[in-house]
């Protein structure tokens, strides 16, 4: 049963990504990279990792995707929507990027078939990804990564502020 | 029975892969960027992957500690994508030319 | 096995069929308040003190001629409604409804799922919300419908801040994110209590949250005709329509859940029907103060979730800690 699931859900990932990749409007980019997000969380509820499963759908399909949401409705609104221009690609743009990243994949499958060690995943125990766990781990062990990242997002606070100040 | 921490790795190459080539091969700055939030994405997979294979919380702070870089990255991406495409009626990379020698 | 997949998906069906029927009569009991509120009776026509006023408001929705503009994107503009209910549902999977029963010989919790996280998954799934109503109000080709989901998704990213934080008090209190063990902490003191400031805060953010008066920013009926919705008509409306009201539902149970002591109560009455009662006095109050609040203007409401609520909250939060570190460890 749980493995029908993640089956389910990593085929939906991967279709979903293709989407992505291949919609001509940004608002079916939009949508198939939230359903994206939402098979992921699954497949991480499968590996024991319920808080980052959560997390992972409130950040980012219930907030970074809403943010693109808004910019894709504001930018794409109107009958003068910014049109992205086809076939004046670079010489070679296509077939190269697919050549290239397709023995990329090609290559990280491969390797992950000759290492036989990860084909069996020890037996978890229950609590392995619990919120009290990784909190634990986060606020003692990690403390200086977790402050680090506060800082990044102030950083980051700032930064859009500036940037979006009226001149 | 549980699935192997292969298979898991195996979905996260083809997504990093795919996102790859919508950078490559797409224009739209909108688009390019979420096919960047799927290599991200790919990437926590595989950390996730290895945090249960290998017993070890830290893959879980490290994908905590992706996610907070990723969204303050979509924060100043998608800003300065606004300021640049507003007056624009092309929304493609290729056109920001304005610095060419 | 086929016994326990059987009793969840009863649970699940009678949820769901609950939730329609309440969503209904939800609409009456709100017309008939306004009508009390304003002096005139409301709906009595349709059946006896107008009880089957739903029903005839159902059938006339299923018969209305589905329109859908010229130009409009139609996978989005088909899918947006159905987006919206289905995160209105699936967020009260995980609401403890009443003290476990007996079917059958065994003991069976009434709720349909119980992760450790129910918590959190309730912000999951209410945060995908959103996306109905954006999709909506972007795909229907019309300026009102794009105001009107653009005003939505600040209103609800802002909101949901603080409403994440509001609840971080309980959290800390019962020292877990299971609604359950939330429910039990509650034994003997209701979190309305000590959590006051956080029940408040909660409370503002849920009634925004849920885009109801005073904060129908989104639908606002004299600037926007009626926001993300008007272009939407018959039963693809009455889907927007039957969220927004399960979505107060569902805000009114988790209130109740996290800060009314849940199912508890004087054991003179079943526990589903204490939670009822007190998911009731919630609804009541929605209406009320639709009847008696004017809208805010829109940045005041911006300022609002950001200058006021969001501090407070924090405060709340790091109060509570302290609390829980120093007092009651």
């Amino acid at each position: 049963m749980a493995n029908l699931i993640a089956i389910l859900a990593g085929v939906l990932c991967l279709f979903m990504g293709v989407v992505v990749i291949s919609a001509k409007n940004p608002m079916h980019a939009v949508i198939a990279l939230v359903a994206n997000f939402v098979g992921l969380g699954v497949l991480f509820l499968l590996l024991h990792a319920e808080f980052l499963a959560v997390i992972e759908v409130i950040v980012y399909a219930g907030a970074v995707m809403v943010l693109f949401l808004f910019v894709v409705a504001l930018l794409m609104a109107g009958t003068r929507a910014p049109q992205e221009s086809r076939g004046k690609n670079l010489p070679g743009q296509v077939p190269l990027a697919l050549a290239v990243t397709g023995v990329f994949a090609a290559l990280v499958v491969f390797a992950l078939a000759v290492r036989t060690v990860l084909v069996a995943p020890p037996p978890s125990t229950t609590d392995f990804g619990s919120i009290t766990n990784f909190g634990r781990a986060l606020f003692t062990t990690y403390l200086l990564p977790f402050e680090l990242t506060a800082l990044v997002l102030l950083a980051a606070v700032i930064g859009v502020v500036f940037l979006a100040r009226e001149r | 029975m549980t699935l192997p921490t292969v298979d898991f790795l195996v979905v996260s190459a083809l997504l990093f892969a795919i996102g790859a080539v919508g950078v490559m091969v797409r224009k739209n700055p909108l688009i390019m960027f979420m096919a960047i939030e799927l290599m991200w994405n790919a990437v926590n997979l595989s950390l996730v992957a290895f945090a249960r294979q290998f017993q070890a919380i830290s893959g879980h702070i490290f994908v905590f500690v992706v996610v907070v870089a990723a969204a303050a990255e979509v924060a100043i991406g998608l800003i300065i994508i606004v300021l640049v495409f507003r007056h624009r009626d092309q929304a493609d990379v290729d056109t920001l030319n304005a610095m060419k020698g | 096995m086929a016994l326990t997949v059987g009793i969840d998906i009863g649970k699940a069906l009678l949820v769901i069929i609950f939730l329609q029927a309440a969503f209904g009569y939800l609409t009456l009991i709100e017309r008939k308040l306004l009508g009390r509120f304003q002096l005139r009776p409301g709906p009595n026509r349709a059946g006896p003190f107008g009880l089957l006023q739903p029903l005839a408001d159902g059938v006339k929705l299923l018969f209305k001629e589905e329109i859908i503009p010229a130009g409009v994107d139609r996978f989005v503009f088909l899918i947006a409604p159905m987006l919206s209910l289905l995160g209105a549902l699936m967020a009260f999977a995980v609401i403890p409804f009443g003290s476990p029963v007996h079917i059958f010989g065994r003991l069976v919790p009434l709720q349909i799922a119980g992760p450790s996280l129910s918590l959190l998954y309730v912000f999951a799934v209410a945060s995908l919300g959103v996306y109905g109503i954006v999709l909506g109000g972007w795909s229907s080709q019309n300026k009102y419908g794009l105001l009107g989901g653009l005003r939505s998704s600040a209103q609800i990213i802002s909101y949901e801040l603080a409403m994440g934080l509001s609840v971080i008090g309980v959290l800390l209190a019962a020292g877990s994110a299971d609604l359950n063990q939330i429910v039990s902490a509650q034994t003997r003191e209701w979190f309305v209590f000590p959590q006051i400031v956080g029940f408040i805060v909660y409370f503002i953010c849920a009634i925004a949250e849920t885009n109801r008066a005073p904060f129908d920013l989104p639908e606002a009926e004299q600037e926007l005709v009626a926001g993300y919705h008007t272009e939407y008509t018959g039963m693809k409306f009455a889907m927007f329509f039957m969220a927004e009201y399960i979505n107060m539902i569902t805000v009114s149970a988790l209130a109740t859940t996290l800060f009314l002591g849940g199912w508890h109560g004087p054991a003179i009455l079943p526990s589903y029907l204490w939670f009822l009662i007190k998911v009731a006095i919630f609804l009541f109050v929605f209406v009320w103060l639709r009847a008696t609040l004017p809208r805010l203007r829109y940045d005041r409401l911006m300022a609002f979730g950001w200058k006021v609520l969001l501090p407070v909250a924090l405060l709340n939060a790091i109060g509570t800690a302290a609390w829980v570190a120093l007092v009651h460890p």
